[in-house]
C-alpha cells in the first residue's frame, strides 16, 4: 500500500466536476489529511473532458504523481484519458445505468464498481446529487469516515438551507451503503487515516489575492483571462471590507492604466493577467518604470504563443517578462515556487514595488494558480506581515525635497537611485511625471547629462535592491552533492518529492529553487562547485537555463516539458537520472 | 482656500512649445480658470494627458500630473479618481488620442460615469506628426496620408457619448474664452463624467477648420430654445449635420456617479503598517 492515495473524478465540462472535486478535497482536509489537487480542464463551458484530481496523504504533498487509485468516471472518455495512470487494483466507480456507460469496459485487474449514481440521487431528492452519491461510494472504498464529507457538504451547501445539506448527506450515504452492500472495502486495500490537524485548503490565485489584501493592496483593475481571473474574483467582495475596489476594465490596455492611475494616487495597486494580456500591458510597462510608479503585475502563465493552450501549464513567458517592452526598462521579476509562497511573495512584491518605485512582475504558472493545497493555517501568519512604503514624503518633510523656488523633485537623483514620493494631496508636493525622458522635476528633457543621470538612477535602483534585499534561492536536498538541480516556479513541488525518490535510488542531489528571476541570486559558486548542473522547466527552449548559462558562463543540462502538463514527481526523478547519463548538449524532454 | 487661488497658480513656468496662435493656449487657459473658479488647489488636482500636442498640457500646468501613453489617458484618470475621490481629476487629450487610438476607452469611460472632467482639444488634424487625417477630419480633407480626403465620415464624439449613456456632453471653442471656461467649469461641477469637446484650431496644418470657420459658424445653444436636460433636444443638436453648436448639449443630473454607485470615498493610500485588522478571517475562510 502506498502512503498516498490518488483520487479523481472526470466527465464533461458542465458535469460539476470541479465543485465535486473541491468538496472531496475539503472533506480530506477537514479530516486532517494533506491534499494536493490538479485539474485537467479545457477552454469550454460544456462537453469535452475535464477532471479534478486529488492526491492525499498524512504527510504534506506538493506535487502530482502519475498513479490513480480511485477514479469516478462519468464518461467512457474519462477512463481512456487516464489509462496510463490507472493500475491493477485501481477502483473505477461508474453508473452502469447511464446510457453512455452501459457498455463500458473496465480494464483487466482493475475493480469496476457499478453504482447507480443517478437513481440513488433521485431517491435521495434529486438527480443533481449524483456526484455526491459517488463521493459517498468513494468514502466506502477508501474506508474514509463519511462525517468528514458531511462537514464539507455543510460548508458547500450551508447557505442554501439545511434541507439541501441533509439531502446531500442522504445521497452520500446512499452511495456508501450501496458499495458496502455489494463489496467489502477490504478488497480495495485503501484505508484513509484521519488526524486531529487543522488545515486550510487554497489555490495559488487565492493565495495571491489574500497576500495582496494582507500586503496593503486596495486597488485592482483587470480583464478576465484564464487562468488569472480567480485573483480578480477572489478580491471582488473581499477587498471592499478594507475600503478597496476592483474594476473590470474594457481590456488589458485599460486595466493596467487604471491600475497605474490608482498607484499614482498612492494606492497599493495591482493587475493580474496571462500571456495575451501581458502582450497588451507591455505597451504601458515602460511608462510605469520611467514614471517610477510602484505597480504589481501578476502574470499567471499559461501555454502560448498566441492563444496557445489556455488551460494548460507552461513556464514560457520568462523572457517576455525579463525583456518585454522597447528601450531598457528596469523591473523586478518574482516567481513564487509554491502556493504558500504565492502569499508571501505577493506581500514582498508590494513592498519591493514601493521601496524601489518600480514595476514588479509576480508570476505564477497555471499549475500553481489552479492547484489547491493544504497548509497549516500558521503558514499564513497575518501578524508577521510587514509593510514598507519606502521613501514617502509628507506635508512636514516635503520641503527637504523641493528646489529653492519650492518645486518638488519626484525624480531627484540620489545615491541609491530611489527618489522621494508624495501622494497627491500633499501640500507642496505637486509635480508631473511622464513617459518622456525628464529632469528631476518630471519635466521633459533631451539634455544629454540629465538623460544619463536619470537612466543611471533608474538602473541603480535594481543594483541597490540586489545589495539590500535577501534575494536568495530556496535550498533543498544534499548540500554536499556534486549534482546540482535547479528549477523555478511550481516545479519546486515535483522536484522536492523527486529528491526523495532519487535518494531511494542512491542518487543524492543538491536542489536550488529560484523565486527571484530578476534581480536574481549570483549562482556562480554553486554552479562552479558542482560536477553536473541540471535545470528543469516547463518550456521548450530552457529560458531559465539560458540565464544560468549566461550568468555563470557554464553549460547546464536541460530538462524540458512543454506538452501542457506539469512535471509529476516520479517522471522528473526518471528524467534527472537519464539527464545525468545524457549528452549535455541535448535537452532531456519529458512529454508524458 | 478657494478665495486665495488664482488661475495662474495652475500655470507652471515651462514655456509652451505649441505653435504661436495654437488653439491649445486658449483651451488650457479656460481649464485653469475653471479649476480656480471651482475652488480647487494644485495640490489636490490631478491632470492626466495623452500623446500629441494636447498631451503637453500637463507640463505647462501646475498640479499633480501624469503624461501617459497614447490613447490611455482616460483609464489613468479613472484609477486616480477611484483611489482617491477627494482629488479633482481632469483628463486632457486630442482628437487622435481620444477618438482614434483611445476610442474604446472613451466609450467605456462615458459608460462608467466616473466623476472627472474630460477635455478634448479637437483640431481635426494630427498636428505633432505634421499633418495627417484625424478621426474628426472632414471626408474630403486633403492631407499627406489622404491626398483625396479620408473618404470616411468623421467620428461624431458627441453622438458617441450620448449613445454610450453620457451624463454631461458639451462643446466649446478655445477662442471664445469666457464661454469655454464657463462650460469647463460646468463639466467640473457635474457629478459624473463631464465631457467637453473643444474646438482648438491648428493654425499650421488645418486650413479648413480655422478660427474664422468656428467664429462664423458655431451656434451657442444658450441663444436657442435648447433644453440640455431633454434627451430628444440633445439628440437633435448633436446629430444636426448642417450646424455645429457650443454649450452644454446634454446633462443628466439624476444619474449616480461611479464612486456613488460603488460607495467609494476613502483615500486608498491610507493603509496600516501590517496586515489590516481582521485579515486572519481570510485564512479562516479556507478551513
Amino acid at each position: 500500500m502506498y502512503a498516498d492515495f490518488n483520487w479523481a473524478i472526470g466527465g464533461e465540462a458542465g458535469d460539476g466536476i470541479d465543485s465535486t472535486g473541491k468538496i472531496f478535497a475539503q472533506a480530506l482536509s477537514r479530516a486532517g489529511r494533506h491534499v494536493f489537487t490538479s485539474k485537467d480542464f479545457a477552454s469550454r463551458i460544456r462537453g469535452g473532458y475535464t477532471a479534478y484530481k486529488i492526491r492525499t496523504a498524512v504527510d504534506p504533498v506538493g506535487s502530482v504523481v502519475d498513479r490513480l487509485d480511485l477514479l469516478i468516471a462519468l464518461t467512457p472518455r474519462t477512463i481512456e484519458e487516464n489509462l496510463d495512470e490507472l493500475h491493477g487494483g485501481s477502483v473505477i466507480v461508474y453508473d452502469g445505468e447511464r446510457t453512455t456507460m452501459q457498455n463500458v469496459e473496465i480494464p483487466e485487474e482493475m475493480i469496476g464498481l457499478d453504482v447507480p449514481l443517478k437513481r440513488l440521487a433521485e431517491e435521495a431528492g434529486g438527480a443533481i446529487m449524483r456526484n455526491v452519491v459517488a463521493l459517498g461510494a468513494a468514502c466506502e472504498v477508501a474506508d474514509f469516515p463519511i462525517e468528514n464529507l458531511d462537514s464539507a457538504l455543510q460548508k458547500r451547501f450551508g447557505d442554501k438551507g439545511s434541507s439541501i445539506v441533509e439531502n446531500n448527506k442522504k445521497a452520500a450515504r446512499a452511495g456508501q451503503t450501496h458499495v458496502a452492500g455489494e463489496y467489502d472495502y477490504q478488497e480495495f486495500n485503501y484505508d484513509l487515516e484521519t488526524t486531529d490537524e487543522d488545515y486550510v485548503l487554497l489555490n495559488g490565485d487565492e493565495a495571491i489575492g489574500m497576500g495582496a489584501i494582507a500586503g496593503g493592496c486596495r486597488f485592482y483593475a483587470g480583464y478576465p483571462i484564464t487562468p488569472a481571473t480567480n485573483v480578480m474574483e477572489y478580491l471582488t467582495g473581499r477587498i471592499e471590507r478594507w475600503g478597496g475596489h476592483v474594476v473590470q476594465a474594457e481590456d488589458e490596455l485599460s486595466a493596467i492604466n487604471i491600475a497605474l492611475g490608482a498607484a499614482r494616487a498612492g494606492a497599493r495597486s495591482m493587475t493580474a493577467t496571462s500571456g495575451p494580456g501581458i502582450d497588451l500591458m507591455t505597451e504601458t510597462f515602460g511608462l510605469i518604470a520611467t514614471s517610477e510608479t510602484p505597480l504589481v503585475i501578476c502574470n499567471v502563465m499559461r501555454s502560448g504563443p498566441s492563444t496557445g493552450m489556455p488551460t494548460k501549464q507552461e513556464q514560457g513567458d520568462l523572457n517576455q517578462m525579463l525583456y518585454g517592452g522597447h528601450g531598457e526598462i528596469p523591473r523586478f521579476v518574482l516567481a513564487p515556487t509554491s502556493i504558500a509562497e504565492c502569499f508571501h511573495k505577493t506581500v514582498e512584491a508590494f513592498n519591493l514595488a514601493e521601496k524601489y518605485q518600480i514595476p514588479v512582475y509576480l508570476t505564477a504558472d497555471l499549475s500553481l494558480a489552479v492547484t489547491e493545497r493544504t497548509y497549516p493555517p500558521e503558514e499564513f501568519d497575518m501578524d508577521a506581515v510587514e509593510i514598507d512604503r519606502g521613501k514617502i514624503v509628507d506635508d512636514e518633510t516635503v520641503a527637504e525635497w523641493q528646489t529653492e523656488d519650492g518645486k518638488f523633485r519626484p525624480h531627484a537623483v540620489t545615491d541609491d537611485g530611489v527618489s522621494p514620493r508624495t501622494f497627491p494631496g500633499t501640500s507642496g508636493g505637486a509635480h508631473m511625471t511622464t513617459g518622456l525622458e525628464h529632469d528631476e522635476l518630471g519635466r521633459r528633457t533631451e539634455e544629454t547629462g540629465m538623460r544619463v543621470r536619470q537612466v543611471d538612477k533608474r538602473t541603480r535602483k535594481v543594483e541597490t535592491a540586489s545589495e539590500r534585499e535577501p534575494f536568495e534561492p530556496r535550498t533543498f536536498g544534499d548540500e554536499n552533492s556534486d549534482i546540482l538541480m535547479m528549477t523555478w516556479g511550481s516545479t519546486e513541488g515535483a522536484m522536492r518529492e523527486a529528491l526523495t525518490l532519487l535518494k531511494e535510488d542512491g542518487v543524492d542531489v543538491r536542489f536550488l529553487s529560484v523565486p527571484y528571476i530578476y534581480p536574481r541570486p549570483d549562482l556562480t559558486d554553486e554552479v562552479e562547485s558542482a560536477e553536473k548542473v541540471i535545470v528543469a522547466e516547463c518550456n521548450a527552449t530552457g529560458q531559465f537555463a539560458d540565464l544560468v548559462e549566461h550568468d555563470t558562463l557554464s553549460r547546464v543540462k536541460r530538462i524540458n516539458k512543454y506538452n501542457g502538463v506539469r512535471f509529476a514527481a516520479n517522471e522528473l526523478a526518471e528524467a534527472v537520472k537519464s539527464a545525468l547519463n545524457g549528452d549535455i548538449e541535448e535537452a532531456t524532454e519529458v512529454q508524458s | 482656500m478657494s478665495s486665495e487661488i488664482r488661475f495662474t497658480d495652475f500655470k507652471s513656468d515651462a514655456q509652451p512649445t505649441w505653435c504661436p496662435g495654437c488653439g491649445d493656449f486658449g483651451t488650457m487657459n479656460g481649464m485653469m480658470k475653471a479649476l480656480a473658479s471651482t475652488g480647487n488647489h494644485p495640490d489636490d488636482t490631478f491632470i492626466v494627458a495623452g500623446i500629441g500636442c494636447s498631451g503637453k498640457i500637463g507640463t505647462y500646468m501646475h498640479s499633480y500630473a501624469l503624461h501617459g501613453v497614447h490613447g490611455r489617458a482616460l483609464p489613468v484618470g479613472t484609477g486616480v479618481k477611484l483611489a482617491n475621490p477627494d482629488l479633482e481629476v481632469m483628463v486632457a487629450g486630442g482628437d487622435g488620442d481620444g477618438y482614434s487610438i483611445g476610442a474604446g476607452h472613451f466609450v467605456h469611460a462615458v459608460r462608467r460615469n466616473v466623476d472627472m472632467t474630460y477635455v478634448v482639444m479637437d483640431n481635426r488634424i494630427y498636428g505633432l506628426t505634421k499633418g495627417q487625417a484625424s478621426p474628426t477630419s472632414r471626408e474630403d480633407f486633403e492631407t499627406a496620408t489622404t491626398p483625396d480626403g479620408p473618404k470616411q465620415p468623421p467620428v461624431n464624439p458627441l453622438a458617441l457619448a450620448l449613445a454610450a449613456g453620457g451624463t454631461f456632453i458639451a462643446q466649446s471653442f478655445s477662442s471664445d474664452a469666457q464661454r469655454h471656461a464657463e462650460i469647463v467649469q460646468e463639466a467640473i461641477e457635474h457629478d459624473g463624467f463631464g465631457f467637453v469637446n473643444v474646438f482648438s484650431p491648428c493654425v499650421t496644418f488645418n486650413d479648413v477648420d480655422t478660427y474664422d470657420y468656428f467664429r462664423d459658424s458655431l451656434v451657442d445653444v444658450t441663444e436657442t430654445p435648447h433644453d440640455p436636460t431633454d434627451r430628444e433636444n440633445a439628440k437633435s443638436v448633436i446629430l444636426d449635420d448642417k450646424k455645429e453648436y457650443q454649450g452644454v448639449l446634454y446633462r443628466e443630473e439624476k444619474a449616480a456617479s461611479y464612486t456613488e454607485q460603488h460607495g467609494l470615498g476613502s483615500n486608498m493610500s491610507d493603509i496600516p503598517g501590517g496586515a489590516p485588522a481582521g485579515a486572519t478571517d481570510l485564512v479562516r475562510e479556507f478551513y
